[in-house]
């Protein structure tokens, strides 16, 4: 009974013990350090790029205190993320701006009465990325209404009235990129009817309908057009799920684009596991690890053809001399444009390393 | 207590109304196998040169291994009584936790330690919750849900990790005698969960507790360890599911696992298993998650869109729990 007992307890404190050890272990494990680390040499890299020029005009001219109130939805994802940097990093650069961004959210619910508050404290000039562009059109409008001009960031209000100056990315302009860079690689190959496969994002969303419509609308001009299509999530996972089954429909390709380099590490994951090498991809968005895996050589991934985040630093600059009441230095007109949209580059081996500093974390 | 658990496995025989044979699945599956052979023939005759291909087989029983590791512990919570929402956040937690720079530091061995032990105590959470909270499983697992992928967004700052190890990185191209690891994987997890569930007390404890918590209470088991035990489970199978996912797409992120409860519940259920608690079975819920895989290889050979895939996907459930409940009616009939 005795010796029961004690292995009854011998084996509890065991347990015990090995509980605790696993639990200080694996209480190490959330440490994140070095990639921290990398993440903000990123930042201060893309801080450095963009304030080259910013400085330079921050140099020319200093002008009147202004408050630039900011809001995203939550940084779940590395593009948003890097939206968020670059504008922090942009308003930086100006010692007569005040920066007050607020807590990142996809709760559009939240997201109006941030900027709500954003409203009431008095800032001069509103930046907003909404989560979606409809929820935040009536709080928008009463902020322009109020005399704030809103400066929106890529996903546009419903109603002009609702921003003074719209800064944006262009998704058909992406597929017309990609279309062209696969097209015209292709003709010069003499590649004769290829299999093009292309691997979308959400395709509930316009952004995706639009990009696949100029990839479509480019190839056409070269006498192609898309074998097999399929859709993911944006995600890692389902980038992986969907071209590990694609690559078993079509034993034979001669081109991929997929929309987003961030699910674009599953498909890359997918064709090493499948040892697939007879065609080139061409990426989308422009993560840094994209670019490195194009910078490497080494990759079927060739391109990438950019949505840049880099557009929220250029939106905190619009947002300044909108509340300052100044144009744009090089163009002729007195006052920021209503509307400007960023250009789809294509990233390839030749021009990457101008561009690393530019790429995102995803 | 040698009396209690005789009386214990006649509670469970007449409670749960399912003989071992019929958890073998023997007559209980033929619905399910009957959509699977119909899906086999869509996908010959749509793609005759691209379904049948040896290497597309292997690609079906990859996608299938992570959900299917999945549903193996869903299948023992359900069967249990209880649901599990937070299964795809944990593996996404799980996924994230062992791809930090500090667990990547430590290697194989420290990755794979912190994968299953961040799924464990996760479950665990749940399991006491559930258990001594006195919390309802669907209130707890939604909580869990929500607070173990935010958890897994803060500790990687929403970017996706991605695994340098290349010890862990070969682990998605090896085989065994041909067959992948991550097949391999499910095909033991399933083996030992099936041992489990029929070949055990534990087993007979679940569908005792499950078909009947009173009784089994009364019948002297310890309803509150087991349910707790259960979650448990479900927390390590999604540690283990969170090993195959990283080797498979080389990165931990908190968007992993996303929808999983959903893809898991459905394979439990068209499996045969009732939501009711007390009876089901691990063959059944293996032949779920392999017509939905299959069914989802078919319309990417065809080049099918998304949204034809989902409706597909649902008027699927209800063909074969509609198939499910016909058979199951006749062999009920032929046991009694």
């Amino acid at each position: 009974m005795t010796d029961a007992a004690q292995n009854l307890s011998r084996r509890n404190l065991l347990r015990g013990v090995g509980a605790f050890g696993a639990m200080s272990v694996i209480a190490a494990c959330t440490s994140n350090e070095a990639s921290d680390d990398a993440a903000t040499t990123a930042a201060a890299t893309t801080a450095a790029a963009t304030g080259d020029t910013e400085t330079e005009a921050a140099a020319q001219e200093e002008g009147p205190a202004v408050t630039i109130g900011f809001s995203a939805p939550e940084a779940d994802h590395g593009w948003i993320a890097a939206v968020t940097d670059n504008a922090a990093a942009a308003a930086e650069q100006f010692g007569d701006v005040t920066f007050e961004a607020t807590e990142g959210t996809n709760d559009v619910n939240q997201q109006i009465s941030q900027v709500e508050t954003l409203i009431n404290g008095g800032v001069d000039v509103l930046a907003i990325l909404p989560f979606d562009g409809a929820a935040l059109t009536e709080i928008a409008q009463q902020a322009m209404d109020a005399g704030i001009p809103v400066v929106n960031i890529d996903r546009i209000f419903d109603s002009p009235l609702a921003y003074r100056t719209y800064i944006g990315g262009d998704n058909y302009g992406m597929g017309v990129s990609a279309g062209n860079f696969i097209g015209q690689r292709l003709t010069d190959e003499g590649v004769d009817s290829p299999v093009i496969a292309e691997i979308a994002g959400i395709d509930q969303l316009p952004l995706t309908q639009a990009r696949s419509q100029g990839f479509a609308d480019a190839l056409e001009g070269y006498g192609f057009s898309v074998t097999a299509r399929q859709a993911a999530e944006f995600t890692v996972e389902s980038g992986q799920q969907v071209t590990a089954n694609l690559l078993q429909a079509e034993p034979e390709i001669d081109a991929i684009w997929n929309h987003d380099d961030d699910q674009g590490v599953g498909v890359l994951a997918a064709i090493n596991e499948a040892g697939r090498n007879e065609f080139f991809m061409v990426g989308g968005a422009g993560s840094a690890n994209a670019m490195r895996e194009i910078q490497s050589g080494e990759s079927v991934l060739v391109a990438t053809v950019l949505y840049s985040p880099t557009m929220a630093g250029s939106g905190i600059n619009l947002a300044r001399l909108i509340a300052q009441n100044k144009g744009m230095s090089d163009l002729v007109e007195l006052a920021v444009p209503a509307s400007i949209t960023t250009f789809s580059a294509t990233v390839t081996a030749d021009n990457v390393e101008e561009y690393l500093p530019y790429g995102f974390e995803s | 207590m040698n009396d209690t658990v005789t009386t214990l496995d006649e509670t469970s025989a007449s409670n749960g109304g399912t003989s071992w044979r019929d958890r073998l699945g023997d007559t209980q599956n033929l619905g399910l196998i009957a959509v699977l052979v119909l899906a086999f023939v869509a996908g010959w005759v749509t793609s005759p040169d691209t379904f049948l291909d040896a290497n597309n087989f292997l690609t079906i029983l990859k996608s299938a291994a992570v959900i299917g590791v999945v549903s193996v512990g869903m299948t023992f919570v359900i069967i249990g009584g209880g649901i599990d929402l937070s299964v795809g956040a944990i593996v996404a937690l799980a996924s994230v936790w062992g791809t930090t720079v500090a667990s990547q530091e430590m290697g194989l061995w420290g990755m794979l330690f912190a994968f299953l032990a961040v799924g464990t105590a996760t479950g665990l959470v749940n399991g006491v919750l559930i258990a001594y909270g006195k919390i309802v499983s669907f209130i707890a697992t939604l909580a869990m849900l929500v607070s173990a992928r935010g958890l897994a967004q803060y500790i990687s700052d929403g970017q996706t990790q991605i695994v340098e190890v290349s010890a862990f990185r070969s682990l998605n191209n090896g085989d065994v005698f041909g067959i992948p690891n991550l097949v391999v994987m499910l095909i033991v997890v399933a083996a030992i969960g099936w041992f489990v569930l029929n070949r055990t007390t534990f087993g007979r404890r679940t569908f005792a507790v499950g078909g009947n918590p009173e009784a089994a209470r009364l019948a002297g088991i310890n309803v509150k360890r087991q349910t707790m035990l259960l979650f448990t489970l479900s927390g390590l199978a999604c540690g283990i599911a969170a090993i195959m996912i990283v080797a498979r797409t080389t990165t931990g992120s908190s968007t992993h696992g996303n929808l999983y409860e959903l893809d898991a519940i459905g394979a439990v259920v068209i499996g045969g298993t009732s939501l009711a608690g007390g009876r089901g079975t691990m063959v059944g819920t293996v032949l779920g998650v392999l017509v939905f895989t299959v069914m989802t290889n078919i319309f990417v050979l065809n080049n099918l869109t998304t949204d034809l895939q989902n409706i597909a996907k649902g008027v699927i459930i209800v063909l074969a729990v509609l198939l499910q409940q016909r058979t199951q009616r006749g062999s009920d009939g032929a046991h009694a």
